[in-house]
């Protein structure tokens, strides 16, 4: 076995790389990803050892990532893209959207896409305008992309790369303001599988669903409430798309209650899908309606009010106390 | 199973990724030797009264002192972060000079100095970068768009609020700014067509400060970036960007020939950015101590006070009193910033729609009954 204590960022790093090593056909792609090694460092040191043709610091143009990442696939070649904030992926959207998302069933398989999209996303960093948003919900709803969010450094570190083996094109989200959250990871370990929800805490009273940079607050008032003699069971979704909802219907009709919670804004954002298949799976189960706790629907606002925007440990708390007394 | 072809090794680096440039002509339009001495230029006359000469040298330094003190206010945590103008003055005090009052500017998140020439306050502009807003001023009353993060978007509007300018008859201008790595942007790219398309009457003024971020110019082009508007069909400008008199002079071409129904221009304003991409930035990871030095010897402000004091068009009087001009505008950014009001949290539900929707206004009491709930019990 060897544990070593990671950061996010650095599990990443490593996975990355190990990634790399096991694929010559791996081929990251970005901007400043190269000499700089990111904004976020997650790339560092990886075009000194792989070299220019293999790390790419690419022009400035993210069509232009996304729709060459498109031919080199089609050539064999599986590109890693670096949106550098979550804002910017946008310019990319159409090539997203329209071509890598659709390019496998428009050619009855023939073109598999194996893409993967990294993008750091979320608030909570103190940021101008476009760095800061959860654009999940757009991803998750188009058809032939799937939407991975990690939220700890153990499944930064095999997610990336199971993402990265992964034959369909998979939008990777990292939570950015995590990036320097340290837990252990065994590099030796058999991972789980990457599109299966996860149950981070037991419990009976509430169930509470989140993903991302949410896990850890959700975590957090699991910790609160217990206190008090409540206990909330927390399940870290861990990929949006597709839901694995199982573990999650199993734990509702236990506890009766469900709240999911997520920095997107509450209208039709994720909750809104599992709250539909909460309820049309566990209906008969379930004490209270299943609630949201999300951002408001107004743009992310300037980062002196990113505290009141944010889901927070008291937004989560209060939505459990609603859950409770309905 | 799928008809992919087997690839062999892949080859590093990529065959052609090193071709050379295409020599690059020096045809760099100045007016002001870094030396500080006044040369001719064929097509670019400049009548310039000692006045105005000293009126320059003012605003260079006022906005470098703004760009100085606020990144010292970043450094003690009273702004997010600080995108630094450091080296780009004269290219943003000669452009912004170079517009008349009615016509509109599209900056990026940089144009601090342009954003000085239309009367913009400086603490407006600090507002965005503390977290309060997106930018204080007024874009109407100001001739000044609202800064624009997301590369290149710009250059669309500023084409767009020209040709709305050219249907109105109106004889005026935009001045759409971008950096060199911005070119690279398909919307860039369109915003030409269009300009070009259109005989629209704007002027792209692209600072050419050899980075973006981390990457060098050669990534995003293989020739001098001014020659790529031939490709347009519109004249290209190479100018020196740290040559205020120059780029006053060129840009003041390019507005009159656009506003005269000549169609765009596109000028590069050949620059460096002299301190890191904005204050979260570490440019020692990847260009060298020795290349600022070099640059260090072109700064726009040592040029033009050399002109001044060697012509006898300025004395130590002068130099004196801007000097405690900037100690004042430093002094009084440093405490609007420190005393700037936090927002009112329940503003941001207030401007999303010309009208606010029932859901939102019903989100916003909630939010407001929610903090009041912790206001009453004495959090
Ligand atoms: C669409 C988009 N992609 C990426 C970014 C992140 N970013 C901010 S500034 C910058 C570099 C810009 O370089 P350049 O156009 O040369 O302008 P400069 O900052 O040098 O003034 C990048 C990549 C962004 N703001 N928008
Ligand atoms: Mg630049």
């Amino acid at each position: 076995m060897s544990t070593e204590t990671l950061t996010i960022g650095k599990a990443l790093n490593l996975g990355l790389r190990k990634a790399m090593e096991d694929d010559a056909k791996v081929v990251l792609m970005g901007e400043d990803i190269g000499k700089l090694g990111g904004v976020f460092r997650i790339t560092d040191g990886l075009q000194k050892d792989f070299g220019e043709a293999r790390v790419v610091d690419t022009p400035l143009a993210e069509a232009g990532i996304l729709g060459t990442a498109v031919g080199l696939a089609m050539r064999g070649y599986r590109p890693v893209c670096e949106i550098q904030f979550d804002g910017f992926v946008f310019p990319a959207y159409n090539q997203i959207v329209t071509q890598v998302a659709k390019m496998h069933a428009r050619s009855k398989g023939r073109l598999p896409m194996p893409i993967v999209i990294r993008i750091p996303f979320g608030g909570g960093i103190g940021a101008v305008e476009h760095h800061s948003e959860s654009p999940e919900a757009y991803f998750a709803h188009t058809a032939g992309l799937k939407v991975v969010a990690v939220s700890n450094p153990v499944d930064a570190y095999w997610g990336i790369q199971q993402a990265i083996a992964h034959p369909d094109p998979i939008v990777f989200l990292e939570p950015k303001r995590r990036y320097w959250e340290k837990a252990e990871v065994d590099t030796d370990a058999t991972p789980d599988p990457l599109f299966a929800s996860r149950v981070v805490r037991g419990g009976d009273d509430v169930t509470v669903l989140a993903y991302g940079p949410m896990v850890k607050t959700a975590l957090q008032a699991a910790e609160a409430v217990a206190e008090e003699g409540r206990s909330l069971e927390v399940v870290d979704l861990r990929t949006v798309s597709p839901l694995d909802l199982e573990p999650v219907f199993e734990s509702v009709r236990r506890t009766g209650r469900c709240v999911v919670v997520h920095e997107a804004p509450v209208t039709l954002g994720l909750g809104a899908e599992i709250a539909a298949r909460v309820t049309e799976s566990c209906f008969h189960s379930l004490e209270a309606p299943v609630l949201r706790v999300g951002g408001f629907d107004t743009p992310y606002p300037p980062s002196k009010l990113e505290e009141e925007y944010l889901p927070d440990l008291d937004r989560v708390l209060d939505a459990v106390d609603r859950a409770m007394e309905f | 199973m799928t008809a992919l072809p087997e690839t062999t090794e892949m080859v590093d680096p990529v065959p052609g990724a090193d071709a050379p440039h295409l020599p690059q002509r020096s045809e760099l339009v100045q007016l002001l030797t870094p030396e500080g001495e006044r040369v001719e230029h064929p097509d670019y006359a400049l009548e310039i009264s000692d006045e105005e000469l000293r009126n320059l040298y003012r605003d260079l330094v006022l906005v470098r002192r703004w760009d100085v003190e606020a990144t010292a206010l970043q450094r003690q945590g009273e702004l997010g972060i600080w995108a630094s103008l450091l080296g780009q003055e004269a290219a943003q005090i000669g452009a912004g000079r170079a517009m008349a009052a009615d016509d509109m500017a599209f900056p990026t998140y940089r144009e601090h100095g342009v954003a000085w020439t239309r009367g913009v306050d400086p603490l407006h502009v600090i507002s965005l970068f503390r977290g309060v807003d997106n930018g204080g001023w007024d874009p109407v009353a100001t001739g000044f768009n609202l800064y624009t993060v997301v590369i290149g978007a710009q250059c669309l509007h500023a084409t767009g609020y020209a040709m709305g300018l050219q249907r109105d008859g109106a004889e005026n201008a935009t001045l759409a700014f971008l950096g060199d790595g911005a070119t690279s942007q398909g919307e860039v790219n369109e915003a030409m067509i269009w300009a070009a398309s259109f005989s629209a009457p704007v002027v792209f003024f692209c600072q050419n400060n050899q980075y973006a971020i981390s990457v060098p110019l050669e990534r995003q082009s293989r020739v001098p970036l001014y020659q790529r508007a031939a490709g347009f069909g519109f004249p290209g400008v190479r100018v020196d960007g740290n040559d205020v008199l120059a780029v006053l002079a060129v840009t003041r071409q390019a507005l009159q020939a656009a506003r005269e129904g000549q169609g765009p221009t596109f000028i590069e304003a050949f620059t460096y950015r002299m301190g890191a991409h904005t204050t979260s930035d570490d440019p020692t990871r990847y260009r060298l101590a020795s290349e600022l030095e070099e640059w260090k010897l072109r700064d726009p402000i040592a040029r033009l006070k050399a002109h001044l004091s060697r012509q006898d068009k300025a004395d130590a009087a002068f130099f004196e009193s801007v000097e405690r001009e900037a100690d004042q505008l430093a002094e009084r950014i440093r405490g609007g910033t420190v005393d700037m009001p936090d927002p009112d949290p329940a503003a941001m539900f207030d401007t999303v729609y010309a009208e606010q929707t029932p859901w939102l206004a019903a989100q916003r009491d909630e939010f407001v009954a929610y903090r009041a709930s912790f206001e009453e019990a004495g959090e």
